[in-house]
């Protein structure tokens, strides 16, 4: 499998008022195209500000990290804001979903950052509610939503650009059983069918199920790796 | 960009807070509006009574007409001067004028205001076009006639067409009216120079107005007043004049437009306040949106449009409350001569338009930190905000 995302050595360190707080030190891994990664572990171990720093909304403290051989962790502010347009899709525990505007118009809301014209924005945004099975919701608002609902808009809104990654945090954190096996499912089909390249954080192992390979962090560590399917995807660098 | 849409709905989804906003920014808008239409009322009442071309006589230190006195004498010597210019008989373009302040009823104030007799010759005409006469007819010369401005009859009792009014032991008869144009004749009553002053006793004139034949005549005979020692006159332009009298009221109005400076300060702390509210609200979806690939630019002027649409609506707000003032007419005391001046309030398109860019300037300052506040937050934070 193609190495898509390469993590080297990557460090993270907060600053709290005086103190530093190290989140991540030193992890190494390699994400492949095609591949459907579940990053676990407790709380603080680091995932969401690896998946961050994947995502490009966070820089690394040290280290490196290349997606599709381009070092992103150099990258300008404004040159990761383009970044993200073309290539990052997001979902968020809380769907995050402009409420004031209706499904159809938070899934566009990423392509009026392309040059698509009106038409064919409007193309893709049917395109990408279908696939989440929400056509006949398209001018509802979030409020008229269920919670599965609005993290399929959310999910619509993810890849209607037909971004190179996928970052999803925590996607069924909010959800039931029964919409979050849903939303699992969805992301899935996306992955086998439409080859897309997923990262998600869950602190879930029933999610977790669903991808290729999951990743455990403690301490900011990468600790052990269990796979599923995806096992000869993992690459000697990211093991050793 | 961020569709418009974001905003609008933004605006709606608060529409309480949306709507004081706009009341607030109209209120300071219209009182700043009023102030306006009330310089711009009085400045035209007073600024385009003069003209640049004609000469205004006045005896040496004397601010006003009624405070100053031209005697016959030597009213005789600066007609005689040359460069003055000539009518179609071939006499010299000089108005001689008596200037009376006196007291008569109010149609609303039986105490009355002091309204400015004016004593004049035709020349008054000739050398002021825009004067003229819109009903009835002219005095005639030696009698008790008068003619009023129009603002003077809607005003002041008794001074309808066919009216009689007493002035002093004499009572006058109103035989006309004129129309001046909203200049500052516009508040004053019309008579025969020579009868006037020998029903008041006056044996000087107040004021000369001369037409010169060119610029280099205006130099001239303001030089040849100068030096003659006898007369102790000062010239100026009739321009000037007027620009002087309004000087009395500049310092009213200066202080006025103080205060609405701080009112429009007022305004900018109201809309950041109003503004870092509605972006503090909003901190997750702001930061999901730069997620998705939005620029700090795009953010800033995101908000600053939301900021400033709210000030503009404030602004058309303001002109909305502001509009029954206009062409209100009223007046004010001149503190100089002690005469009314009528002026109307006048919210005309440039006081409007003023208005409308003070309103989107504060709306645009307001905006601004409360903008970059929410553009320089860290995306990751952000994101965790509820």
């Amino acid at each position: 499998m193609e190495v898509l995302v390469r993590i080297e050595n990557v460090k993270k360190i907060y600053r709290r008022d005086e103190f530093d707080v190290p989140v991540l030190n030193g992890v190494s891994v390699d994400v492949g195209r095609g591949d459907f990664l579940a990053l676990m572990g407790p709380s603080g171990s680091g995932k969401t500000t690896l998946l961050n720093l994947i995502a490009g909304i966070d820089r690394p403290t040290g280290g490196r990290i290349l997606v599709e051989e381009k070092e992103i962790s150099r990258f300008s502010e404004t040159q990761l804001a383009s970044w993200r347009a073309r290539h990052v899709g997001f979902i968020f525990q809380l769907y995050n979903l402009i409420p004031v505007l209706n499904a159809f118009e938070n899934v566009e809301l990423p392509l009026l950052l392309t040059k698509l014209s009106r038409k064919e924005r409007r193309e893709h945004v049917n395109t990408a509610l279908n696939i989440v099975g929400l056509g006949d919701r398209m001018f509802h608002y979030p409020r008229q939503l269920s919670g599965g609902q609005e993290q399929r808009v959310a999910i619509a809104r993810a890849i209607v650009t037909d971004p190179t990654i996928i970052v999803a945090d925590e996607p069924t954190g909010d959800l039931d059983a029964r919409n979050a096996e849903e939303v699992l499912n969805l992301l899935q089909r996306l992955n086998d069918e439409f080859q897309k390249t997923i990262i998600m954080v869950t602190h879930d192992p029933k999610a977790a199920q669903h991808a290729r390979r999951t990743l455990h962090l403690e301490k900011g560590m990468l600790v052990e790796m269990l796979t599923g399917a995806g096992m000869e995807a993992m690459s000697a660098r990211a093991e050793a | 960009m961020i569709p418009l849409k974001y905003n609008i709905q933004n605006l709606k989804a608060r529409s309480v807070s949306t709507l004081m906003s706009i009341f607030g920014i109209g209120i300071v808008i219209a009182v700043m509006l009023s102030m306006m239409a009330l310089y711009n009322g009085v400045l035209r009442a007073t600024t385009t009574s003069g003209s640049k071309d004609s000469m205004m006589v006045l005896r040496e230190g004397a601010q006003a007409e009624v405070s100053s006195w031209v005697t016959k004498e030597a009213y005789r010597i600066i007609r005689a001067l040359p460069g003055i210019q000539k009518d179609d008989k071939g006499q010299p373009l000089v108005s001689p004028e008596i200037v009376i302040a006196f007291k008569i009823p109010k149609k609303d104030d039986p105490k009355g205001a002091n309204v400015v007799v004016r004593g004049i010759t035709p020349n008054a005409f000739a050398l002021r076009p825009y004067v003229k006469l819109v009903q009835g007819r002219m005095f005639r010369p030696a009698t008790n006639e008068v003619i009023v401005a129009r603002r003077i009859r809607e005003r002041f009792k008794n001074t309808d067409l066919g009216d009689t009014f007493k002035f002093g032991p004499q009572t006058w008869n109103v035989v006309g009216v004129f129309d001046a144009a909203g200049t500052a004749f516009a508040s004053e009553i019309w008579a025969d120079v020579d009868y006037l002053g020998e029903a008041r006793k006056r044996s000087a004139y107040s004021s000369l107005l001369i037409q010169p034949a060119d610029h280099a005549a205006f130099e001239s005979i303001k030089a040849a007043i100068k030096n003659d020692n006898r007369l102790k006159l000062q010239v100026k332009t009739e321009y000037q004049y007027y620009v002087d009298q309004v000087n009395g009221l500049l310092g009213i109005v200066i202080l006025v437009f103080i205060v609405t400076l701080f009112m429009v300060a007022a305004a900018v702390l109201a809309t950041m306040n109003t503004m870092f509210t509605a972006v503090s609200s909003r901190k997750r979806e702001l930061a999901t949106m730069r997620a998705i690939g939005f620029k700090r630019r795009a953010i800033v002027g995101a908000m600053i449009i939301e900021s400033a649409f709210v000030a503009f609506l404030g602004g058309v707000m303001g002109i909305l409350l502001a509009l029954p003032v206009n062409l209100i007419s009223t007046g004010t005391v001149n503190w100089q001569t002690f005469s009314e001046v009528a002026f109307n309030f006048r919210v005309d398109q440039v006081v409007a338009s003023i208005g409308i860019v003070l309103a989107v300037i504060s709306g645009v300052l307001g905006g601004l930190i409360p903008a970059i506040s929410a553009a320089r937050m860290p995306i990751t934070r952000a994101l965790r905000e509820i």
